[in-house]
């Protein structure tokens, strides 16, 4: 079980002219086994929510709550938010120059359960992990995300929720610069993932193509920090023809 | 050709390269008065600390020594010397006043002789200990190196002393050594090192530096060169706790053609009034040609009230270089790297633990001798402990959420 629930979520940024707004008023909830896909243009404030949600220390939250479960996750640190069941893979992974891919999933994986993997399991999954994404076994020794190129960024995102399996997963532009086979991959990695029992998935995206491997429940169009319309999947076949025009015009006005 | 034969082969070839004067550092002299005591002033003393120098640039005589104790893996010797001896086998004078006071003052010198041909798998290791800040120690040692040989030498500096320090490391042609200085004193010390390298052709060596401990530290590592082809690479790895000055001179003089030099030099900083300084001075002669180049100092400041000072100098020439660059950059910790982190559930404190060992970790891995790198590993872990992985000091405050 595991319910996301945002309920009228205000967000500022801190600017040279003192503090903005970007997130005004963002209600939505993500039912355990819901995969919901947030569409919107560029700078409507997706990444804002998914970076607010996640407790980026860039982002003010000045209205509104977001419960996991019931739980307030904004009272947490960043980590104890991931602990609780959340994970954010990134529109922008990034470098971490000396730690390699394999030292940083086992310190993640220690630091979710509590205690270390049992060594020998570890390293099976940790290689059909990679393996699935289409990573090569030596991938491992590399650093995180340093000279990775943008396909393998992506890839070891979902690498990564995979291993370390969390309840709700908001993927920010996941979809973003890959090909279509990569595309295919990550989005088999999403599948394998919401395919188990009571998962949470918030995906966020600028195009409609990854819906076609990863099936929403409810698509939310989200234009000028909130979201401006919500439906079924059709919603996003209407997108596809029409784009954002119709809401951006609207909140202009 | 005898060794001999080599270091004085390298004298003479000093002698047909052009002097020029480069204006960042004072020429090399055994004669006191071209070393007179600084006011503070000067460019080479102006990031040091004098008064924390307890009297060493007095120069007073002293009978004092720092115990020795040594690995010397066979085919390699270890003597003692004269003064005279040293400067006939072509050392390198001095280039600052506590070196020019150590050469003068110490005594006697120490001679390590590695023979042309030999490869010593194991390393040489000098583990100098010394009992007390109230000793004045003067220490003068000479490594030999003959062509084609293949050594490395550690020298590891333990417990207190006021100790100032002149090395040269000659290194004959094709031989490939690596060098390491490990500055790991007790709070109280004071050490003024001075290691100059003159690269035989052809030769490769890797000189390290690595300070940890002391109250002052103040190296240098210089290099020259004997001839086209040489290789240099300069490391070195520095933390400072609360209150200490560790300083890192570097100087890379390349007077001849197609020679490199590699200077990597990283540091970490914590606690009030820590400071360190990074000179790196290159200069380029104009019979030069083709040399390679390259220098970076990094610095990771992980506390308030730290201070890191890092002055890159290039002074070219010649026009015909095959490339030249340096780079400088002191940071904190860098938030979206610390964010993703504990965006996977690592704490606030261990991923800062992961981001300083990642920073270290491609220079520990360049080391290239084992037993340093291991214990550079768990050296660098003791350091996080006294300050980032320990709860409740003044280290970083846990972020509110
Ligand atoms: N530090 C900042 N200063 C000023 N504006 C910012 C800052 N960070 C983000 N913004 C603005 O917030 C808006 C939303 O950005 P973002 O959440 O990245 O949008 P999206 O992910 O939908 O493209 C954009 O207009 C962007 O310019
Ligand atoms: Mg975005």
């Amino acid at each position: 079980m595991s319910t996301l629930e945002i309920k009228d979520l205000q967000v500022s940024v801190h600017t040279e002219d003192g503090p903005k707004e970007i997130l005004k008023g963002v209600t939505l909830t993500v039912r355990s086994g819901e995969t919901h896909a947030i569409m919107g243009p560029n700078g409507s404030g997706k990444s804002t929510l998914a970076y607010s949600i996640a407790g980026h220390p860039k982002y003010t939250v000045t209205g509104g709550s977001v419960t996991l479960d019931g739980v307030d996750l904004l009272a947490m640190t960043v980590d104890e938010r991931a602990r609780a069941g959340l994970f954010l893979a990134m529109q922008y992974p990034v470098e971490v120059p000396g730690v390699s891919v394999s030292n940083f999933l086992r310190t993640a994986k220690t630091a979710l359960d509590g205690e270390s993997p049992k060594l020998r399991t570890w390293v099976k999954d940790v290689n059909t992990a990679l393996a699935n994404l289409n990573l090569d076994p030596t991938f491992g020794t590399r650093s995180v995300n340093e000279g990775f190129s943008g396909g393998e960024k992506k890839r070891h995102e979902i690498a990564q929720l995979e291993l370390l399996n969390p309840q709700v997963a908001i993927l920010d532009e996941t979809d973003s610069g890959l090909d279509i086979d990569a595309l295919k991959i990550v989005s088999e990695g999403v599948n394998r993932f919401r395919a188990q029992e009571g998962k949470g998935v918030l995906l966020i995206t600028h195009y409609t193509r990854i819906l076609r491997y990863i099936m929403p429940d409810q698509v939310h169009v989200f234009v000028d920090g909130k979201v401006a319309e919500s439906g079924g999947p059709e919603l996003a076949d209407q997108l596809e023809a029409n784009g954002y025009e119709k809401y951006v015009a609207g909140a202009a006005v | 050709m005898t060794v001999t034969d080599v270091a004085r082969e390298s004298v003479s070839a000093a002698l047909e390269v052009d002097r020029v004067e480069s204006h960042l550092n004072p020429p090399a002299s055994y004669d006191l008065a071209d070393h007179p005591v600084p006011s503070g002033r000067e460019e080479i003393w102006r990031f040091t600390p004098l008064k924390r120098l307890r009297g060493i640039l007095d120069g007073a005589a002293s009978e004092a020594h720092l115990t020795w104790e040594t690995t010397v893996p066979e085919g390699v010797t270890l003597r003692e010397v004269t003064g005279e001896e040293v400067v006939a086998m072509g050392e390198l004078a001095p280039n600052d006043r506590p070196s020019a006071l150590a050469a003068a003052n110490a005594g006697r010198a120490m001679l390590l002789d590695v023979p042309a041909e030999a490869v010593v798998t194991e390393p040489v290791v000098l583990h100098l200990h010394g009992e007390s800040v109230e000793d004045l120690v003067w220490g003068r040692l000479l490594v030999r190196v003959g062509a084609n040989a293949d050594v490395t030498v550690v020298v590891n500096h333990t417990g207190s002393a006021r100790y100032a320090a002149i090395t040269t490391v000659l290194v004959g042609d094709g031989a490939r050594v690596n060098v390491l200085t490990m500055q790991d004193w007790d709070d109280d010390a004071v050490h003024l090192g001075r290691d100059a390298i003159r690269v035989g052709r052809d030769a490769s060596v890797k000189h390290t530096s690595i300070s940890f401990g002391g109250d002052l530290v103040r190296m240098h590592a210089n290099v020259e060169y004997a001839g086209p082809g040489g290789a240099a690479e300069l490391l070195g790895l520095y933390f400072a706790d609360e209150g200490q000055h560790l300083e890192h001179r570097l100087f890379a003089d390349h007077m001849a053609p197609k020679t490199k030099s590699h200077v990597l030099y990283k540091g970490a900083l914590q606690g009030a009034g820590a400071h360190t300084v990074w000179i790196g001075n290159v200069l380029i002669r104009k019979v030069a040609e083709g040399i390679e180049t390259y220098e970076e100092n990094r610095n990771l400041v992980l506390t308030d009230g730290c201070q890191a000072d890092s002055v890159p100098n290039l002074e070219i020439e010649t026009g015909e270089i095959a490339g030249a660059g340096h780079a400088s950059a002191t940071a904190r910790f860098d938030d979206e790297q610390l964010f993703y982190l504990r965006s996977r559930g690592v704490s606030e404190k261990e991923a800062q633990r992961l981001v300083v060992h990642g920073f270290f970790n491609d220079l520990i891995r360049k080391v290239g001798i084992p037993s340093v790198e291991e214990r550079l590993l768990k050296t660098v872990e003791a350091e996080l402990a006294k300050n980032v992985l320990n709860a409740g000091s003044d280290g970083p405050a846990e972020e509110a959420p």
